[in-house]
């Protein structure tokens, strides 16, 4: 007996019992931050994984890898996703967002500097998230309502703060950026 | 995640052909929102993944108010409620669209794809029976039209055969003096699986008292999305009154067989059916007023 066979769970195969062929990775030319990327991954890479192991970007972070907390949260083609539930090679052609990419020449975005001054985080791991998309929210609405706030927020999850702090840097975030 | 190749072919031919050649073995991409969970969580095999965002007629919204909604099975649910011409016309599935859900799942999730998941609580369906429409799929025999509420066949499972795709949902023109509304129950504010969901839509006569017709949808009742025909049916002819939609949610009750497990037993389920086809009624005529 091989050593696969003495391993089936080694063998690709699908559920008819017949073998897949090993996928190719594949290229992809895309945009991150503004910049153009390129990048080669299997079909199976999340474009979390991408971002995080190829392209190094550590910033959207896994959180629970299925779509609850928001943890991963990117912009893709300029509305917010989980990166999670993104396929590597679905970012042909896209243009993403990530949170290393809303600091500008060397200056906090006003969201990550209320959220600093208002202390609205503690572990940190659910922050990238929130403030991508909470710049999406902004970018979108300018003045939005608690309520608004909340609620497009709520497929980010946050276990150490609660949610108040993290609110009242949004709505802090949104009166700056309107006096500029 | 195992192992799978990856197609996003630019056409519906080149889709059924591609399906076909995989003998089952291929799984089609929309949203992503249920099928990478299923993958990763090893719920489903893939051996091929196809998506389907490059075909223009799955990306197709358009909307006439002679002609109706045309919905491709893989547009997104906030195309659907930024839409204010679509909103206005089809309010029971805006609701449903804003509640899959948070934001991010809405910026890639369909209704087709919520469809095709075929999931029996799916927030969507109770909306698409009550709206009257309609499933486009196709296949390598051609295309054919499956109403929505006998789309779904088992939990997770629907009509589509081997080599067969949905394309997508159309929705029949919206008349004057209707209105439609959709509503859940979940024990939190936001972001959780129905316990039950109901979608009624109503047609009122000109001078804005009784029912003309009317269509009520059910979810996370029975293993597939329900329709209430007999209280839909029952509903033609009545005035508009609070004993009108008790009794209407009397009669839906009948096509509920829920089961009992962690969202709620079963005779809550029943109970809740009663109580969410009143409200959505209220609703509904509410917005058929046009208040």
């Amino acid at each position: 007996m091989g050593r696969l066979e003495a391993y089936p769970t080694l063998l690709q195969t699908n559920h008819l019992g017949q073998a897949n062929p090993v996928a190719k990775k594949t290229h992809v030319s895309t945009t991150v931050n503004n910049e153009p990327a390129e990048f080669l991954c299997e079909p199976r890479e999340s474009l979390l994984e991408v971002l995080r192991d190829t392209l190094k970007l550590t910033g959207a972070k896994e959180g629970c890898n299925n779509g609850n907390c928001g943890a991963c949260t990117v912009l893709l083609n300029d509305v917010p996703v989980n990166s999670c539930l993104v396929l590597g090679v679905e970012a042909e052609g896209a243009s993403i967002e990530t949170v290393e990419g809303m600091a500008c020449e060397g200056h906090l975005h006003p969201l990550q500097q209320c959220f600093l001054e208002g202390a609205a985080l503690q572990c940190g791991i659910c922050t990238p998230g929130f403030l991508v998309t909470a710049k999406a929210l902004l970018d979108k609405n300018p003045t939005p309502s608690e309520h608004d706030i909340r609620f497009n927020l709520a497929n980010n999850l946050c276990r150490c703060t609660g949610y108040d702090k993290i609110v009242k840097a949004v709505q802090e975030a949104a009166k700056e950026l309107a006096a500029k | 995640m195992k192992d799978f190749t990856y197609a996003a072919p630019a056409t519906l031919q080149e889709a059924t052909r591609l399906l076909t050649a995989a003998n089952g073995s291929a799984r089609i991409l929309a949203g992503g929102t249920d099928i990478i969970v299923q993958l990763r969580e090893g719920l489903r095999d893939a051996g091929q993944v196809i998506d389907v965002k490059k075909i223009p007629e799955l990306m197709e919204l358009s909307f006439s108010p002679q002609h109706g909604l045309r919905l491709g099975a893989a547009v997104p649910c906030y195309c659907i409620y930024e839409n204010a011409e679509i909103a206005k016309a089809y309010p029971a599935l805006v609701d449903s669209a804003r509640i899959i859900g948070g934001w991010q799942i809405q910026s890639r999730a369909s209704i087709g794809g919520n469809l095709c998941n075929s999931s029996p609580a799916a927030d969507s369906i109770p909306s698409l029976i009550a709206h009257h429409a309609f499933a486009e799929v196709v296949g390598p025999a051609g295309k054919r039209k499956v109403a929505v509420e006998s789309f779904c066949t088992a939990p997770g499972r629907n009509v589509l055969q081997q080599g067969e795709l949905l394309v997508a949902l159309v929705f029949p023109p919206t008349m004057p003096h209707s209105g439609s509304a959709y509503e859940r129950f979940i024990p939190r504010n936001e972001m959780d699986i129905a316990v039950v969901g109901v979608g009624t839509r109503v047609q009122l006569n000109q001078a804005c008292d009784k029912i003309e017709f009317a269509r009520i949808g059910l979810a996370a009742v029975a293993p597939t999305p329900k329709f209430a025909q007999e209280a839909s049916e029952w509903l033609a002819g009545k005035p508009l009154a609070e004993e009108t939609y008790a009794q209407a949610g009397e009669l839906a009750k009948k096509v509920a067989t829920p089961i009992s497990d962690m969202r709620g037993p079963a005779e809550y389920r029943t109970h809740l059916v009663g109580v969410l086809v009143k409200r959505t009624l209220e609703k509904a005529v509410e917005r058929a007023k046009g208040k």
